[in-house]
């Protein structure tokens, strides 16, 4: 990078010096949605990056996050978008199919170097042996629940279920139904709205010793016994035990919100939410784990480089990127946004590790999956559609794993085979 | 309902107007319950948003406060009254022109351009986002509010709207004007446009508030936060895993006010056509 | 008068016609009908959103065709009509012509019905998808249960929801319709009236031998733009499901929601387009059959 860069530099120099004009500046543009922690975040990062590289100014713009990916559809082929963007890394096929990143060079951002530092999810951005973006922070899944709940419940408030068993009977006695068995009060939840999906995925599915897609992520290998087991797992807490009904006050943090819930499996995003409920006596545990095995699931936003950046721009673009993915940085969205680290030497610090809050995410990075999506809201549907089945459409869990197993299969088929 | 009002009715009161006016108002507080949630939402803090009570338990202006904290939301609002008031004159004016002229002239492809133009309401904004947006990104019109106006200054709805009314004007008071030596634009301007003002005034009210709410183009169009329409900012609130309900109702509600004041001072012109009850016969 | 000159003035009149609207006709060309033509280009081809798109003929109608989804959504998209418009329709002319007798507090009772018109697709969404909760949150299983009746599941159904999410459709559609029956009832001459009040004619004589005639230009209007709406909703299905998607199962996808999807989620330009197209081309044959059955003249 930095004889590429010196390189760039001569020439703008050269160019200047040719058309006698100041030596001009480069300006980048950099694109994320708007969320208040991130947006003060990236704020904080530009300005100090401009400060070592006066050269170069970095301007911030931001779109609600719904329309995010319209905003982007719509602006990158126009040749209005920006140049250093951040996506989800689901994303990442929709958005090559679309043409509106491009790779990372390998000089700049070296693979090996990457697969050094990062932690070790972070591989599913690399295609043919370059990267596609780099992440500043990660997240992971852990169990919040509420101690008042517990308490009431009968259950020590300070020693919240460990293995899925536990789990299973806190869950049916912290829920608490009327007359007429209407729910009052969920003892977990479970909600389209959640992380649910990734949680039976990579976390139930491994406990019972299956594995959702081969390893080199072709192949559907969900709808197997064990897989049945895991579905089971997660439907039994409402089709068997009623220790809450699917779809509870919509959203899972909704009904965790509003004290109507024990337990809520959910991403480290959601601390800041939960820490802002006043009046809620909460705690945060690691993941509970079953036949021995711990699991999690980690997922992280990236920052790529629009395709048809070039020139004087992509340079700038590399240096910015390679900026918001230095330990100074990490540890700042950290501090700010309250996300992650994707590196372990940042986020595996003693202080980091130890945190009562960050602590159990933390600890659940280390044995982390990441899911390989082709199509990351299509794979959600079936999901989504799965649960339906099951829950309102009479259908047996076997038989609505089976039709999932061979929905997701097309999918995987139509994109491998492009 | 008191004795009071009952007097109120002009003609002796009859069971049958007074169970009529009953109904009708039951219907309307049916018609606002959720508006009236809206409401009490906007006045709870986050942690009491899910508590669904419907009379906030501990009321607060806070989110009001918020909302204007920085001054973005004035901003905002100041950019969506700036071109919904544009646009709703433009429209006004150009789709009586042709609603009229379509209602009123005979000449070859008459019905080609009424359908033409109908078939405009058939192609979902989503679709031609896209274009537009090369459009305006070729003539440098991002950014600004020519960009957010220009895809609503003419409408396939306001046209197809006046071309009804116009129908019920009777053709013998043009003929008159014709005969008095009224220019055909003033037989429009002056003759005609008095007679729909109860349809002028609803498509005012439609045409307002449909580019009051308007979102998809607004956000495509723009990226300078300060040049946000309301929807466009009140998206905001929304993120990837946490929507703050609250915030989305106050926004909701202080953006209601204006399209309100709008519709109580246009609704008073859907009035009887009283010109027409002295000419014809 | 010769015939010349009933030319000439026939001229003159068409003449004065096109002036009016050749400004218009311009605008919808460059605004309207170009970007509809590139998009019926589009629906013939296949490629990423930016550089060059391959051309291939028909295979994205010959997939639109052979998706199941693609008809259930078209179903729907017509139950979403076949619902609606009568509903829709018929409660808002009661409403308008009992509330065009209604002098006292007129303002405030009108206001009231159009109120819903006025508030943000989003925010209603939010709130309707409260009231349908099981009790004890929800406003309507409360009712319900209040009268003895058994719950319901609303949203959560395969054969509820799609009514469910409609409702809020038509409530928020209903001001609209109102002031339009309003302004067309009004626009009656009071002389209709008054003559048939001396004939001595009785009232329900009157509404369908004069008000409904005379309010044929409104009703066609009425019909044809309330058909299109509900054959294009969006907001309420869009906001009140899952994720957006018109679940649970598809029972509640629309068509435009398909397109959006296919356009802005999955990137499909070429697929997005094609379906654009079938939507264009039933709403138009639609219309046409309207406008021809109710002619106004």
């Amino acid at each position: 990078m930095t004889h590429k860069l010196k390189l760039t530099t001569a020439a703008a120099g050269l160019a200047a010096a040719l058309t006698a004009a100041p030596a001009s500046a480069v300006e980048i543009e950099y694109w994320q949605y708007f969320f208040d922690g991130r947006v003060k975040a990236i704020d904080q990062l530009i300005e100090a990056f401009e400060e070592a590289n006066p050269d170069i100014t970095v301007k911030h713009t931001h779109f609600p996050y719904a329309q995010f990916r319209t905003k982007v559809a719509a602006a990158v082929p126009a040749g209005e978008g920006p140049d250093v963007m951040q996506f989800y890394y689901g994303w990442l096929p929709d958005y090559m199919k679309a043409g509106l990143i491009q790779p990372l060079s390998t000089e700049a951002f070296p693979p090996a170097e990457i697969e050094e530092e990062f932690f070790p999810i972070v591989e599913r951005m690399k295609i043919d042996g370059a990267y596609m973006g780099l992440p500043t922070a990660v997240r992971s899944l852990a169990m919040f629940y509420n101690k008042d709940l517990f308490e009431k419940a009968g259950l020590d408030p300070e020693n919240p279920p460990a293995t899925h068993d536990e789990l299973v009977e806190a869950a049916m006695a912290i829920s608490e139904r009327d007359a007429g068995g209407n729910l009052l009060v969920a003892g977990i939840t479970a909600t389209p709205v959640s992380q649910d999906a990734h949680y039976w995925r990579e976390v139930l599915m491994r406990q019972f010793g299956g594995q959702p897609y081969s390893d080199d992520g072709t192949e559907v290998t969900y709808n197997t016994e064990e897989g049945a087991q895991a579905l089971h797992a997660y439907t039994d807490l409402f089709m068997e035990d009623k220790a809450t009904d699917y779809g509870f006050m919509n959203e899972s943090q909704a009904s965790f919100a509003a004290q109507r819930a024990g337990i809520l499996i959910d991403g480290s995003f959601r601390i800041g939410a939960v820490q802002s409920m006043e009046g809620l006596n909460w705690g945060v545990a690691p993941l509970p784990s079953h036949n021995g095995v711990t699991s999690n699931y980690a997922s992280y936003w990236v920052n790529g480089i629009a395709a048809g950046v070039e020139g004087e721009e992509l340079a700038a673009a590399e240096k910015f990127l390679a900026y918001l993915t230095t330990d100074e940085a990490m540890q700042l969205w950290l501090d700010v946004v309250g996300e992650l680290p994707a590196k372990p030497s940042v986020a595996l610090t003693e202080a980091n590790a130890n945190d009562p809050v960050y602590g159990p995410f933390i600890a659940g990075l280390e044995t982390a999956q990441t899911t390989e999506f082709v199509n990351e809201s299509a794979q959600r549907q079936i999901w989504l559609d799965m649960i339906d089945r099951i829950n309102i459409g009479g259908v047996s869990v076997e038989d609505s794993l089976a039709t999932a197993a061979e929905e997701e299969q097309k999918l995987l088929d139509s994109f491998y085979t492009e | 309902m008191s004795i009071t009002d009952i007097t109120a009715f002009r003609k002796p009161v009859r069971p049958v107007r007074v169970l009529t006016w009953t109904l009708l108002a039951m219907g309307g507080i049916v018609m606002i319950m959720p508006f009236l949630f809206m409401i009490s939402t906007s006045l709870k803090t986050p942690d009491q948003v899910y508590d669904l009570r419907f009379i906030p338990a501990r009321p607060t202006l806070a989110n009001y406060a918020e909302l204007f904290a920085d001054g973005r939301f004035t901003a905002w609002f100041v950019n969506s009254l700036i071109t919904s008031t544009i646009v709703t004159a433009s429209v006004l004016f150009f789709d009586s022109l042709i609603g009229y002229t379509l209602a009123k002239y005979r000449f070859r492809g008459r019905g080609l351009v009424f359908i033409a133009i109908l078939s405009t309401l058939m192609i979902p904004t989503e679709m031609l986002v896209i274009p537009w947006y090369v459009m305006s990104s070729h003539m440098g019109w991002l950014d600004s509010y020519w960009g957010i106006m220009f895809p609503g200054l003419i409408t396939g709805f306001g046209v197809f709207l006046m071309r009804q009314f116009f129908g019920t004007v009777p053709d013998e008071l043009i003929d008159a004007a014709r005969i008095d030596g009224l220019s055909e634009f003033r037989i429009w301007w002056e003759i005609a446009m008095p007679l729909v003002t109860p349809a002028l005034s609803a498509l005012a009210i439609f045409t307002f508030l449909g580019n009051w709410t308007a979102f998809l183009w607004p956000l495509i169009v723009t990226s300078d936060r300060d040049l946000f329409t309301v929807p466009v900012g009140l998206s905001s609130f929304a993120s990837e895993n946490l929507t703050r309900w609250e915030m989305v109702m106050t926004g909701a509600a202080v953006s209601t006010i204006p399209t309100l004041i709008v519709f109580i001072l246009l609704q008073k012109y859907i009035i009887r056509g009283v010109v027409l009850s002295g000419l014809k016969g | 008068m010769s015939f010349r000159d009933t030319m000439t003035v026939g001229q003159k009149r068409a003449a004065t016609a096109w002036m009016f609207l050749i400004v218009p006709v311009l605008f919808f060309v460059v605004v309207r009908f170009w970007p509809t033509f590139q998009s019926s280009w589009i629906s013939l081809t296949e490629g990423p959103m930016m550089g060059p798109r391959d051309f291939v003929g028909l295979d994205n109608y010959v997939r639109m065709f052979g998706d199941p989804v693609f008809w259930k959504v078209f179903g729907n998209t017509f139950k979403y009509l076949a619902i609606g418009l009568p509903v829709s329709l018929t409660i808002s002319f009661a409403v308008a012509y009992y509330l065009d007798r209604v002098r006292f507090m007129h303002g405030f009772i009108r206001a009231l019905y159009f109120v819903p018109y006025l508030t943000t697709a989003v925010a209603m969404a939010w709130v309707w998808r409260w009231f349908y909760e099981p009790v004890p949150i929800g406003l309507f299983n409360q009712i319900l249960s209040a009268m003895g009746l058994p719950q319901q599941p609303f949203l959560r159904s395969m054969t509820q929801s799609l009514p469910s999410v409609l409702a809020p459709a038509v409530w928020a559609g209903l001001g609209f319709q109102v002031i339009i029956f309003l302004a067309g009832l009004r626009a009656i001459p009071d002389t209709y009236y008054e003559a048939a009040r001396i004939d001595g004619v009785g009232p329900w004589t009157i509404l369908w031998e004069i008000t409904l005639p005379l309010l044929k230009p409104t009703l066609l209007f009425l019909i044809v733009v309330s058909s299109i709406g509900f054959l294009r909703i969006f907001d309420q299905v869009y906001n009140m499901t899952v994720d957006g998607q018109g679940g649970p199962l598809n029972a509640t996808r629309p068509l435009v929601l398909n397109i959006y999807n296919s356009a802005f989620v999955d990137y499909e330009m070429g697929y997005a387009t094609a379906q654009t197209m079938v939507l264009f081309v039933v709403l138009l044959a639609i219309t046409v059959v309207q406008l021809r059955l109710l002619r106004s003249e």
